[in-house]
């Protein structure tokens, strides 16, 4: 969980909150000591929103937010933002959905306008809305069809998730990407694009009164939307480990082993926080010593905690075999040093170590606006900003008993779906 | 040691923000000044220093003119080898303990290889900066080199090697650099091969080290909660033990330029096409690189902006990435245009490329554009600049490539000089459709090339 190795504010500057009447929350925080700022729209409105069939409108419609509204034509986007001197982007995940602008301070008026306006005002044109499919599907190409691992790694998530909506990948399976059409497109904008269902951060060397004013004249007028509700899709209690195997050319066998673990919400999410980075925090971590550098059979080899989401979701080992080395003796050491870590409760140093990981991580990071924002960002999805707060006081008070009991409770063979990389030879498919 | 593939993966509309592919050189406005402050010490070392009291956090880089261009052919990966296992012991600390006191006090030390030079960059609270620097000196100065560590480092080095050629895209590059530069050191891989890195033993790494690894040969950038006062005095009291020495480098031949056409395919179970085509571009001291890297915007290095991504995805859709970059170093450098397209149109998508690279350069390009690549050339340079870690790798880069210390002052100056005519001319000048290498990487008989053959 690489983000929340982050940002954390406690430099003197202070995130403030306001909410416009028609539901659009505006999170700012001044940080002079950067020379740009950050402006970001968040939406609810990531993968866990689609249906079956229908998966990867998030994304695609993210894409699609920067093909123009009547007023800014297509393509417009993001050549304002750059001859500004400004970058953009857009990202989307299981939970949401977030567009950004990185400019100078004095420019911020250009974010506020562009994105209110493609907050209510998109063409989605219907032959745009073709290329960009294709685009999309040449995206899933790249980053799954042939790419070994990540197959396994979309395989692994959807065989542990059997109602969940987290079960399908954000880009969506390609034969439903292919078949997304234009008004699907528009009526997901029409229902989740809305301000009570977003909200925006900005953060930099700013005046906070006048970009509020500047946010109110032109995000204000935009109208309230539906009511969102959360998806109310539980998943059923897993009672037995799921295996899955991915046969595909490659050349190193790869190993994921997911455990169904909480989120951030939950009070024992600190200690599986703690428990990542006891197992796979560095080289001088369980999993590194003793898998890549002792026994040398991985080339890379970890664990992670992906708390972070809106809903209850995994955590991961993992491990690359190095060349001529078994992926089932590489198994068997993973699970070795979850088996330690249960039998016996970690040293008050290694635990000690953790934590002194995070709390300079969460002050290293404070020197990037982007980090800061995402920070913000990805707790208000969760739930409140307010969280990363609780969630280093959380980590704070985590003992070595912790980290065994969540080991007991967490990291057990009937919560786990493993998933095995079986490289082809080139040529021997089909 | 956290794995890039198993992050809940964050889906982005561009695969890089343009501002990846400016390489180091950008910037402008009264905001972005820093004050960069240099001294030469006793024993020859360059310390650089930027003072910046917003976090209590330190960070350093230091390059070290180790890196491949040094090294024998014959023993290709030495150069990156020794860097990377500077960490895995000295004569007073083991691997295990080195990794245990960095990290217990939420430290990064990191070290890695490269062409021109090797880095090694520390992460570090301000109140932990001694012990910091103390192993920092400590891995430069005294590496063990043990023979197991070595043994051990060889075999990742070669295991991760043979598991990138699972990216498309790696073999694309590798077979693209060797293309392009022959026989020079940009031509190889960094890490070497399997068969150089197998004969490289304890005394090459010795000798090496005590060769290139001189005070005279590096330069250390310290940024952050600190003065130049403080970093003089760490620098006096851990590094003065580091001794003078001169050591003649190898000279090299330019890489030769290739007269001709050539394609290089490579066959691969995979869905896309991975596509290079490019040749020989230019050094970073070339006197057109401002026309250069404003003209390589416009074609395909401004992301949304550019004409490649116009014409290829947006108009197209045959592509999520498709740029061009100049590649500028210090002896050379190369120009590319890089693509992933299914492999059923590989050949429409290079068709389309090369129908940018000969308009940009037969037909000046607008006055919008140029003026648009400029405002953003500048513009965004604080973004080359705008966290301690940014700024302490920023103005290693520019003493290393002998920029000078006024270069940010100086920089709108040249990104103002260049115009819609010298924009054509380096178009012309240094893009040859005539002599372009073609890489692709595809499934054998669905990507049809027999024209470009």
């Amino acid at each position: 969980m690489v983000l929340l190795l982050m940002p954390f504010s406690g430099y003197g500057q202070t995130v403030k909150e306001e909410t416009l009447p028609n539901g659009l929350k505006v999170i700012a925080l001044e940080d002079v000591s950067s020379p740009l700022s950050i402006f970001q729209v968040w939406y609810h409105g990531g993968s866990v929103n689609e249906q079956v069939g229908k998966t990867g409108l998030s994304h695609l419609l993210e894409h699609m937010m920067f093909k123009g509204t009547p007023r800014y034509g297509a393509k417009a986007f993001s050549k304002i933002i750059q001859s500004a001197g400004g970058i953009d982007n857009a990202g989307t995940s299981k939970d949401y959905v977030f567009y950004f602008q990185k400019l100078a301070p004095d420019r911020l008026n250009l974010s506020i306008e562009l994105e209110a306006d493609r907050m209510q005002n998109l063409i989605l044109d219907p032959k745009e809305t073709l290329l960009e499919r294709d685009v999309v599907m040449e995206e899933r190409r790249m980053r799954y069809e042939d790419d070994p691992q990540n197959l396994l790694y979309e395989e692994v998530v959807a065989t542990a998730f059997k109602n969940h909506p987290y079960r399908w990948p954000t880009i969506g399976w390609m034969s439903d990407v292919s078949a997304i059409t234009r008004d699907e497109l528009y009526n997901y904008y029409k229902k989740y694009y809305s301000p009570n269902n977003a909200f925006i951060i900005v953060i930099g060397d700013i005046d906070r009164g006048s970009i509020l004013s500047r946010i109110k004249d032109e995000f204000g007028r935009i109208p309230r939307g539906a009511e969102i509700k959360p998806i109310a899709v539980a998943e059923p209690e897993q009672r037995g480990e799921k295996r899955v195997f991915v046969r595909k050319e490659a050349e190193l066998p790869y190993l994921l082993a997911a455990y169904k673990a909480p989120n951030i919400l939950d009070d024992d999410s600190s200690a599986l926080e703690v428990l990542a980075g006891i197992l796979s925090g560095g080289k001088s971590s369980r999993i590194y010593k003793s898998l890549v550098s002792e026994k040398q059979l991985a080339l890379s080899a970890g664990a992670e905690y992906d708390g972070l989401q809106k809903y209850p979701f995994l955590f991961y080992l993992y491990a690359q075999a190095l060349p001529g080395k078994s992926i089932e003796e590489i198994e068997k050491s993973l699970y070795e040093e979850i088996e330690k870590v249960k039998t016996a409760p970690p040293s008050e140093r290694e635990v000690q170590k953790v934590k002194n990981q995070i709390e300079a991580a969460f002050i290293m990071g404070q020197d990037s606006i982007y980090l800061q924002a995402q920070m913000l960002g990805i707790f208000e999805i969760i739930g409140d900003w307010r969280l990363k707060d609780r969630y280093l006081e959380g980590i704070r008070k985590v003992t070595p008993q912790d980290v065994q009991r969540a080991a007991k409770k967490y990291l057990i063979e009937d919560r786990r779906t493993v998933g095995i990389l079986i490289p082809m030879k080139a040529g021997s498919e089909k | 040691m956290r794995n890039k593939k198993i992050k809940n993966y964050l889906f982005f509309l561009f695969v890089l923000l343009v501002t990846c592919h400016l390489s180091l050189v950008t910037l402008s406005s009264a905001h972005a000044a820093i004050e960069i402050k240099k001294e030469v010490l006793e024993n020859g070392l360059t310390l650089l220093g930027v003072e910046r009291h917003n976090l209590p956090i330190v960070m350093v880089t230091v390059g070290i003119k180790a890196g491949a261009v040094v090294e024998p052919e014959g023993k290709a990966g030495l150069a990156n080898l020794t860097a990377e296992i500077l960490t895995e012991g000295t004569k007073k600390r083991t691997a295990n303990e080195i990794s245990e006191e960095i990290e217990f006090i939420g430290a990064s030390l990191d070290t890695s290889g490269g062409d021109d030079y090797i880095v090694i960059s520390l992460s570090i609270l301000k109140k932990d900066l001694k012990a910091g620097i103390d192993i920092l000196s400590d891995i430069i100065l005294n590496p063990s080199f043990s023979q197991d560590e070595i043994n051990k480092k060889k075999k990742q080095i070669k295991g991760s090697l043979r598991g990138r050629e699972e990216d498309p895209g790696f073999i694309a590059s590798r077979e693209f650099r060797k293309a392009v530069f022959g026989t020079h050191p940009y031509g190889r891989m960094t890490e070497g091969s399997p068969e150089t890195i197998d004969i490289i033993g304890q005394a090459d790494l010795l000798g090496f080290h005590s060769n290139y690894y001189t005070p005279n040969n590096a330069v250390i950038s310290i940024v952050g909660d600190i003065t130049m006062g403080e970093a003089k005095g760490l620098l006096k009291n851990y590094f003065s033990g580091w001794q003078k020495k001169e050591t003649k480098k190898p000279l090299l031949d330019k890489p030769k330029q290739i007269d001709k056409k050539t394609v290089i395919t490579v066959n691969k179970d995979i869905t896309q096409a991975n596509i290079m085509l490019g040749h020989l571009g230019i050094s970073r001291d070339n006197p057109d690189y401002y026309d250069v890297m404003v003209m390589n915007y416009i074609l395909g290095g401004g992301g949304f902006s550019s004409r490649l991504m116009q014409n290829i995805r947006d108009e197209k859709g045959l592509a999520y990435d498709v740029h061009s970059f100049f590649d500028a170093r210090k002896e050379a450098g190369s120009f590319y245009v890089g693509l992933q397209t299914k492999n059923e149109s590989a050949q429409t998508a290079i068709e389309e490329a090369l129908k940018e690279i000969n308009r940009i350069r037969s037909v000046e390009v607008s006055d919008t554009e140029v003026n648009n690549a400029k405002a953003f050339l500048k513009g965004s340079f604080p973004m080359k600049i705008e966290t301690s870690r940014k700024i302490a790798n920023f103005i290693l880069a520019v003493e290393s490539y002998g920029l000078g210390l006024d270069y940010i002052s100086r920089y709108p100056a040249y990104i103002d000089s260049v115009t819609k005519e010298s924009v054509l001319r380096a178009a012309k000048k240094y893009l040859a459709p005539e002599r372009l290498i073609l890489v692709v990487v595809a499934k054998e008989g669905k990507a049809s090339l027999n024209e470009l053959k």
